[in-house]
């Protein structure tokens, strides 16, 4: 052995390193939680979650139609992609090693990485250009492709993590392939595959990209589906990027709501996985 | 698989269930399909008019009708880069921590404050981006000594949006994803792999090595996603990075990127070319991103038995 104080000496500088990586990314956690909620929430208001924008140049208003905007699209989006998802989770958890199987792991895993800008030009060729009008719709199909791969992928892996003797009850007991799916592996993962939608929803709660050109924005109470509609991140965007200074206090308020709905569904959905693999992991 | 018994594969029910599960899994296939279909129609004029001059002029100009990309390429693979290149060592850093160094309790609240970082939309890093982060980017590069404001990398104003506000979100937004990759793979290497060297009297980073080393396509493949997150992240890099169509080498100068013309011009697209334009772009982000996505899998697949954790890791994460 050479040099047994130098080896030490790299080894203790690099095991400091990797401390230091990690005290590194959790500055700006710490640093962006503490501005929105200082910059936010001495913004939020009454007004703010029961009014609608005021015209340009007036102080005041809120931001309760992006906030209801928000909860239509993504309760489009879920509508559209949940079944889809659960559905193919299913069919992966099942069929794992069918040619069709594969494809469709590997398209749920490209769809995952498409940009989220993308996915919103897809929908703006599918559902605004034909009827040459942005709408709520075209927003939703845009957020729920985006749901898709992540339901897909945490379906089928909760799935693979019901026992198989559960399922091998089932079918001793004369059940079919789809009962014992339906009536007893899918009941055994269903917190985990809530988990998974939740997981979903909080990510494209806070999309913007893929809704500035589908269902775009709107000033006023709006739930007409086949009309533009107001979401909370276009929303912050638009006053975050303006000049006006209630505007900034206002896209901070709405950020901190965000931030607070994105973390909820986020710390909800770890919780309820950590509890299923408790569960069913030894 | 033993549970299948014949009965309950031929029997009606059991078609039926087949059938409906697989076609959800068809429109899995079908909606990536429809993707590049829609895309490439939609560009189809810009593509015969421009050809592959589109990528190489640098004149962006939709009233003239003049429209070249090659200002946005740039923009997005020079952020891109250098945000990999400020994140990748942080992210191995953190995945090495928390897979080999960390003491237990501490493990688990860990992972989860660094996953939140991949939980805060884009959106807030953007604001966070334009009030908090561009005003110190500017105090920085207005501190930044002369002698190396003569390089072409730091010469320019001050003025704090640009090429460096941005890939330094870019970076901090795209660690949590590499970090937790990396953090499977790690996993996935053999446990023996480390008793057999430390047995041989490694040091702790003697032993860290080979595990890196063994797990190397895995890693590479970690960072490539990464990668691939940069490269269509659209909001945040809109609000910091100045939307300025130059091609330059200064960190100090305001560019733009593929994904940021796409959202602050798409709506303003009047005519069937600009649009078709505009669309050519995201086309070329959808293969790039799809590419390197692949690649990615495949280069994690190889490291055995990590690529299903990892790609389900990921999907969690978003």
């Amino acid at each position: 052995m050479r040099h047994p104080i130098r080896r030490k000496a790299v080894s203790a500088a690099f095991v400091v390193f990797c401390g230091a990586s990690v005290l590194l990314a959790l500055i700006p956690l710490a640093f962006i939680l503490f501005f929105v909620l200082k910059q936010g929430l001495p913004s939020l208001s009454l007004d703010f979650f029961t009014r609608t924008p005021q015209p340009v140049g007036e102080a005041g208003g809120g931001m309760a139609n992006a906030m209801v905007g928000t909860v239509v699209l993504i309760g489009i989006a879920a509508l559209l992609a949940v079944p889809v998802g659960v559905l193919t989770g299913i069919y992966l958890s099942e069929y794992r090693k069918s040619s069709l199987s594969t494809a469709a792991r590997f398209a749920a895993d490209v769809l995952n990485g498409v940009p989220s800008i993308v996915v919103g030009i897809f929908a703006y060729g599918l559902a605004v250009l034909p009827f040459r009008r942005f709408s709520a719709l075209a927003g939703g199909l845009a957020l729920g492709v985006m749901m898709i791969p992540l339901i897909v992928r945490t379906t089928e892996e909760l799935l693979n993590l019901v026992p198989e003797t559960l399922r091998e009850g089932a079918l001793a007991l004369g059940a079919t392939r789809a009962r014992a799916v339906f009536r007893v592996i899918l009941p055994a993962a269903l917190p985990g595959i809530l988990t998974g939608v939740l997981v979903a929803l909080a990510r494209i709660a806070g999309e913007t990209a893929p809704l500035l050109f589908t269902s775009f924005n709107n000033r006023y109470w709006s739930t007409r589906l086949d009309q533009p509609m107001a979401s909370l991140t276009v929303q912050i965007f638009t006053y975050a990027i303006s000049p006006y200074e209630d505007w900034h206090r206002q896209a901070w308020a709405g950020a901190t709501v965000l931030i607070f709905a994105v973390l909820l569904f986020s710390i909800l959905a770890r919780v309820a996985t950590a509890r299923l693999e408790r569960m069913h992991r030894p | 698989m033993p549970w299948v018994s014949p009965s309950s594969t031929s029997s009606r029910e059991g078609k039926a269930f087949r059938w409906v599960t697989g076609a959800a899994a068809a429109l899995v296939l079908l909606a990536v399909a429809g993707i590049a279909v829609t895309l490439t129609r939609d560009s189809w004029l810009s593509i015969q008019k421009f050809g592959l001059s589109f990528w190489r002029t640098t004149i962006w100009d939709p009233v003239a009708g003049q429209f070249g990309a090659l200002p946005f390429l740039w923009g997005t693979l020079y952020s891109s880069l250098l945000a990999l290149l400020l994140s990748t060592p942080i992210a191995l850093g953190i995945a090495i921590f928390l897979s080999e160094i960390s003491p237990h309790a501490l493990k688990r609240p860990l992972v989860f404050l660094t996953e939140l970082l991949a939980a805060i939309p884009s959106i807030v890093y953007g604001m966070w981006g334009i009030f908090v982060l561009v005003p110190a980017v500017r105090i920085l590069e207005a501190h930044v000594p002369g002698w190396l404001r003569a390089t072409p990398f730091f010469s320019g104003p001050p003025l704090g949006i640009g090429l460096l506000a941005a890939s330094l979100v870019l970076s901090v937004m795209i660690i949590p994803f590499t970090a937790s990759v990396a953090r499977e793979i790690l996993k996935a290497v053999p446990f023996h792999q480390r008793e057999a060297a430390y047995a041989l009297g490694a040091t702790r980073w003697e032993a860290i090595r080979m595990t890196l080393y063994y797990g190397r396509t895995g890693i590479l493949g970690a960072i490539m996603l990464g990668l691939g997150r940069a490269l269509g992240e659209t909001m945040a890099v809109t609000m910091v990075i100045g939307n300025n169509p130059q091609i330059s080498l200064s960190l100090f100068a305001p560019q733009y990127t593929m994904a940021a013309v796409l959202a602050n011009e798409f709506t303003e697209a009047a005519d069937d070319l600009y649009l078709h334009a505009l669309v050519e772009i995201g086309l070329v982000l959808f293969i790039v991103t799809v590419a390197i996505n692949s690649l990615s899998r495949l280069l994690i697949w190889r490291v055995g038995g990590a690529g299903k954790r990892s790609a389900s890791a990921s999907a969690v994460l978003g």
